[in-house]
């Protein structure tokens, strides 16, 4: 797990105050700071505890039992392969092996450059189209290599003008 | 059409709309881009008078994005329209003939695919504004509300019984008997939690109606509150669905303005107050105990039953956990009486199922239809065969858990009772299919492995079970195995999903069974020796 710096826990602390009165608080929490930060960061661990009143050992559990929670901070764009029965019917399996080729990556690993993130999803609803990927919140369907390596080219280039 | 482009021009301008739809699956095929593109051509040329409307869809996914136009008959539609397409679509044929353009289909309502559906539940998705409760009641939308407001709570319950609803979360369970058990609680705190944790594969109702009438949902849950004694509600909203998130945010701050949510609902003395709660990628929290665990803010592991939820559910007190789609067919029942749902539909199962044709199906999308219809013609007459135009060789109905059917059984009729005679489930109304290129060991495999990364290692069967079959899998198919150790391998194969049936707690070890055995049994040639098997990550 990685930590964060004084401005991270300073805004883990914002969050925390303003959802630890929720009933079962917990998932709004680790949500919200995933949002901001990308990523739950270690030292976030014994706040949360704290205000929940709850071990450490409990919201370590919560974290690692969700597949959605990382510790990690991911690369700047989280790219998941929908992995569903519907997306094999359509050829899923080998556009998962391209994929994780054309970026050299396997999946939970993140690209050296840390452009990419790489994780496996379960389902993201768009079964008539299939396959498909999101990436952040956009869902892609009808997916092939080319198109894919179309959608990282514009993103890449999205990126770079920002910069 | 009879009226001329002059006719229209004395409509009111409300009435010129062009409606593209915000869907997930219309955005993957690009209707934002066309979206945007009519908004220029519509602030380029302010004398055509129109507005943008975003909507549901349709849910003829392969006809979008679709785009439509109001006209004094009615919606005409074009699709699927790109945003090149769409300045010539407007200033060609927004007000006038509706027959010339290459993309045009005519009236919505007249496609054949659509016009033959029943739908009640899904009666406004994909034609009105998702989060306009002016809209909603134009449509229709409260009337099931503002009846319930009338009524006692036994006699909603009771309505919702003489409809016969049973759960379309996949089990079936009979929504007013379950209603019946919590409104028998003593007075106490109690909650309405609506299962939106819609993780099975091939599955996309919920988030169709989340997206394109998440008021029907909102109204279902207010009247499950007035039926139960519960003035709190949770929607239990999987993460992967971004886009349900934002609209269902934005319905019930709506709802809550105008006074459908909060305290003293539409001047009554009731209240109902309504939250959304993201899920975090744990397919085990679609099953109810589960969720409610979740909900806590734990861990998602499965409970013990007794006691039910709806004695002792959220918070350890009584709860209705209903899925999305019967939350959302309460209304109609209000509305139109629970004797007129009960009129459609087969045997034990009344009313309607939204279907939803995916996988490798040339037309999918959402079917709304009364129980009853064979699979056979929602894949032939409805999904015109496979994408790849190849043969078609399995389905998987109702999820992950449900058994894969080979073309001998696709007669079934879509009824709970038949589906459970096959071995198989209906589940959530899910059908994926498979052309001919399918690795049926494969798909056995890979239901093994889904039940390794899901399980919520609380029961050992699942927990270890599920890490045995991929290996035993495996085994089965292994060239360097001789036949003896191969059959060997098989009854064991057989012995751990008996394992697995009867000796897990939830349906997760339960039923990852069925699409193994069904495999097995239908399609036994391909797990004789091969290369292809897909090894472990």
């Amino acid at each position: 797990m990685t930590a964060t710096n004084e401005q991270g826990l300073q805004k883990i602390a914002t969050i925390i105050e303003q959802n630890q009165t929720l009933p079962g608080a917990m998932l709004p929490i680790l949500h919200a700071i995933q949002n901001d930060l990308s990523f739950i960061p270690s030292n976030a661990l014994p706040l949360i505890a704290k205000a929940l009143n709850v071990s450490k050992a409990e919201v370590h559990g919560v974290i690692s039992f969700y597949h959605h929670f990382r510790t990690e901070e991911p690369g700047a764009h989280v790219i998941e392969i929908c992995r569903g029965e519907s997306c094999q019917a359509m050829g899923s399996r080998t556009l998962e092996e391209n994929i994780k080729q054309s970026l050299s990556i396997d999946y939970h690993q993140t690209s050296k450059d840390r452009q990419f993130t790489l994780e496996p999803v379960y389902c993201l609803g768009n079964c008539a189209c299939s396959p498909a990927i999101r990436i952040g919140d956009d869902i892609h369907g009808e997916l092939d290599l080319q198109k894919f390596e179309q959608i990282i080219k514009s993103i890449n280039t999205y990126s770079l003008e920002l910069k | 059409m009879n009226h001329s482009l002059s006719d229209d021009s004395s409509l009111p301008i409300t009435s010129r709309k062009i409606f593209v739809s915000l869907d997930t699956t219309a955005r993957s095929r690009g209707s934002d881009k066309v979206a945007k593109q009519v908004e220029s051509v519509l602030n380029a040329q302010p004398e055509l008078a129109a507005t943008l409307v975003r909507n549901g869809s349709r849910g003829m996914f392969w006809l979008e994005p679709l785009l439509e136009i109001s006209t004094p008959k009615g919606r005409v539609a074009y699709g699927p329209v790109q945003a090149e397409d769409v300045n010539n679509i407007i200033n060609q044929h927004c007000f006038d003939d509706i027959s010339e353009h290459p993309l045009c289909l005519g009236l919505t309502e007249e496609l054949p695919w659509f016009k033959s559906q029943q739908r009640l539940t899904f009666a406004r998705v994909g034609i009105i504004d998702p989060i306009d409760v002016e809209d909603y009641i134009t449509h229709g939308g409260f009337v099931g509300l503002s009846n319930a407001l009338s009524k006692t709570s036994q006699q909603l319950v009771d309505e919702v019984k003489e409809s016969g609803l049973r759960g379309r979360g996949g089990a079936a369970f009979p929504t007013g008997i379950k209603w019946q058990t919590v409104l028998d609680e003593p007075e106490q705190q109690k909650y309405i939690v609506c299962n939106a944790d819609e993780g099975d594969s091939g599955t996309f109702a919920d988030r169709m109606l989340m997206e394109g009438d998440p008021l029907v949902l909102i109204e279902g849950m207010i009247i499950a509150g007035l039926s139960v004694g519960a003035d709190q509600g949770y929607i239990y909203l999987r993460s992967e669905y971004p886009q349900a998130h934002s609209i269902l945010n934005q319905a019930i701050d709506n709802a809550k303005t105008a006074g459908y949510l909060g305290d003293n609902i539409c001047g009554s003395e009731h209240s109902f107050h309504l939250e959304v709660r993201l899920g975090a990628g744990a397919y085990i929290c679609g099953e109810e105990t589960s969720l409610l665990e979740s909900l806590e803010g734990k861990r998602g592991l499965v409970r013990a039953k007794p006691p039910l939820p709806a004695i002792e559910g959220l918070f350890g007190q009584p709860t209705v956990v209903n899925n999305v789609i019967s939350l959302a067919s309460v209304p109609y029942i209000l509305s139109h009486g629970g004797e007129s749902y009960r009129d459609f539909g087969m045997g034990r199962s009344r009313g309607t199922l939204p279907i939803q044709l995916a996988g490798n199906i040339a037309q999918g999308g959402l079917v709304e239809l009364a129980f009853g219809i064979s699979l056979n013609e929602l894949l032939q007459q409805y999904g015109n065969g496979c994408k790849s135009k190849r043969a078609m060789r399995s389905v998987q109905v109702g999820g992950p858990l449900g058994a894969y059917l080979p073309e001998e059984q696709w007669d079934t009729a879509l009824d709970y009772e038949e589906f459970s005679s096959i071995g198989a489930v209906l589940g959530h109304g899910g059908i994926v299919a498979f052309d001919d290129t399918v690795d049926m060991a494969a798909q056995a495999r890979f239901a093994m492995e889904f039940c390794e990364v899901e399980s919520c290692g609380k029961c050992t069967p699942c927990r270890i079970g599920a890490v045995r079959g991929v290996e035993v899998i495996d085994k089965i198919t292994d060239e360097k195995n001789d036949p003896q150790q191969r059959q060997d391998s098989v009854d064991l194969l057989h012995d751990l999903c008996d394992t697995m049936e009867f000796g897990s707690l939830c349906a997760m070890g339960g039923m990852t069974p069925f699409p193994v055995r069904s495999a097995l049994k239908f399609f036994p040639d391909d797990f004789l020796p091969h290369p292809s098997t897909q090894k472990a990550q």
